[in-house]
């Protein structure tokens, strides 16, 4: 039992650190650079081969391991060499719940891909992400720097604040798909509503001849959640002080803010916790909205229905285990995509619309989003 | 070792550092964020006690608010008032014996409440599989303790309305 806890952390560190991290940073700035007309990183070569800049995240390595670290003068040194651990730290057990697939009958055993189905699910990304915000605190407070103690109140206030919105609008997703782990959200979303069925939920007769109509959407969080996407989309975008979100950091403006007297392999792993916060948007948005490993109009179980009478019981499942596993990488791409698009294309958001933002838009509208939903399920009946 | 030994020593190692980190909140005033990494360290370890107790949603719960909102709160007007070392929280004698006074009489009510708690809650052998989960704790909070939870909502709502009033200024 241990063992395989240990087998599931260790594989998912490999795949976190050795695969998704340097491919994020790669499209993080092939994409920057296709949004600014340019080339982007494309120099890095091993005895000629330079395969698009796909080497820049093993350059940049190097290069951070072996540059100079430094300390700030009248910097608190064993704080300010604790904070990037701080960061890095909570934003990769955050991956602990993420269900990169499924559960799989094998043999006799049942194969589940998500290192650990803990009971708060969703909740432990919210507290990860919340405790790695000390991170950024605790370097702003041990920087000795002006800037960095501006990013670091700024950066403060902005987890308190979308800390509160971002939970509530999470509220409404947990309503509809009754739990608040995420293997159970995506399960539920594994499956397809019947439009004629939705307009029945809302009392709305549907004639006889619209009954056998045959078109279906999947069910996914996006469809059943349309406004607590984008409330989530904007809190959880904020509270990880993202672009258009980072006046934490802005570089024109604080010199880099709380992160701006880091150097070397302790900078490097605040570009790290930005990365994994990218990513694991990415990954929740997915599990949460966009169905996870789900295959729109292809249930789990018509997969196996399907390929196990031609190709035996071990096969098939091999086979959606992998066509799973891809589902879900596509749609975290897309929604790496997304959130580079934004950051692209958006301007930075100044500090105090941030917060008007979050307390007299955000705020009021994740309540009434947690309203509505619950009054529409008791309307059609889904509770009790 | 077993499990329940096991069990009986991490309740001991984290009932002591959640002691030791309010001490050194207490001690460590003069140097405001030691004593804010302190207070980190007492809300962390009542969280593992209260997973020691199958408690785990209020666990999260307790981490999720206190550690993750609470105690950002508490950086940020530190970082925002900027105290310089050694000025904040200068003690002088009287004070001192005042604090250990009241340091003494919660103990005699922490006391006297354990006592309390402890003949009339025989602890379970065994938490039940699946008890002390949000489920649980959300149908408690809205049947049981529906009165509780809304007179402490009231409470803050009240404390919220104050603040706004105190730090309103006239003619804005």
């Amino acid at each position: 039992m241990l063992a395989i806890v240990a087998i599931k952390c260790g594989l998912l560190l490999l795949v976190l650190l050795g695969f998704l991290v340097p491919a994020a940073s790669w499209i993080e700035r092939k994409q920057s650079a296709l949004m600014q007309d340019r080339v982007g990183a494309n120099r890095a070569e091993i005895s000629g081969a330079r395969l698009a800049g796909l080497l820049h995240p093993l350059a940049d390595l190097v290069k951070l391991v072996s540059k100079q670290d430094l300390v700030p003068e009248g910097a608190s040194r064993a704080l300010f060499e604790l904070a990037p651990w701080v960061a890095v730290i909570p934003g990769i057990a955050a991956f602990a719940v993420i269900p990169f697939a499924g559960v799989y009958p094998f043999a006799d055993e049942s194969v589940s891909l998500v290192a650990a189905d803990i009971d708060w699910g969703l909740l432990h990304v919210l507290l990860a992400a919340a405790l790695a915000s000390f991170g950024a605190v605790l370097a702003g407070w041990s920087s000795n720097h002006g800037g960095a103690r501006l990013g670091a109140v700024r950066g403060a206030a902005q987890v308190v604040s979308y800390a509160a919105p971002l939970g509530l609008s999470a509220v409404g997703v947990f309503l509809v798909f009754g739990s608040v782990k995420l293997t159970d959200m995506v399960v539920a979303q594994d499956t397809t509503l019947r439009l004629a069925g939705v307009v029945e939920a809302f009392g709305v007769a549907v004639p006889g001849w619209a009954q056998g109509f045959p078109f279906t959407i999947p069910s996914w969080g996006i469809v059943l959640q349309p406004l607590g996407f984008l409330l989530f989309l904007t809190c959880v975008l904020a509270q990880q002080g993202r672009p258009p979100f980072d006046s934490s950091e802005s570089g024109g403006e604080l010199a880099g803010g709380y992160r701006g007297e880091y150097t070397g392999l302790r900078g490097g792993l605040f570009d790290l916790a930005d990365l994994l916060g990218l990513l694991l948007i990415a990954c929740l948005l997915t599990s949460i909205f966009f169905g996870g490993w789900a295959i729109p109009w292809l249930s789990t179980d018509a997969i196996l229905g399907g390929l196990a009478p031609f190709v035996g019981e071990a096969l098939a499942t091999i086979v959606c285990v992998a066509l799973h596993l891809t589902s879900f990488l596509v749609k975290v791409l897309a929604m790496v995509w997304l959130q580079l698009l934004i950051r692209g294309s958006l301007p930075r958001v100044r500090y105090d619309q941030l917060m008007d933002l979050c307390w007299k838009r955000i705020l009021p509208l994740s309540l009434a989003n947690v309203f509505l939903t619950a009054s529409a399920m008791v309307l059609v009946g889904a509770v009790g | 070792m077993t499990l329940i030994s096991a069990q009986v020593y991490l309740f001991y190692g984290f009932a002591g550092l959640a002691v030791l980190g309010a001490l050194g909140s207490w001690l460590l005033v003069r140097n405001a964020m030691a004593a804010v990494m302190s207070l980190i360290v007492t809300v962390v370890s009542l969280s593992v006690l209260y997973v020691l107790m199958g408690a785990h949603a209020v666990a999260a719960l307790q981490l999720l608010i206190q550690a993750g909102t609470a105690l950002v709160l508490l950086l940020f007007v530190l970082l925002l008032v900027n105290p310089d070392p050694g000025g904040f929280g200068t003690r002088d004698p009287g004070q001192v014996v005042i604090q250990i006074i009241g340091a003494a009489a919660a103990l005699a009510v922490g006391f006297v409440i354990a006592g309390t708690v402890s003949v009339t809650l025989p602890l379970p052998a065994e938490a039940a599989p699946g008890s002390g989960g949000f489920r649980e704790l959300g149908v408690q909070l809205v049947t049981v303790y529906a009165v509780p939870v809304e007179a402490v909502g009231l409470l803050l709502l009240a404390a919220v309305v104050g603040a706004v009033v105190q730090t309103r200024q006239e003619g804005r």
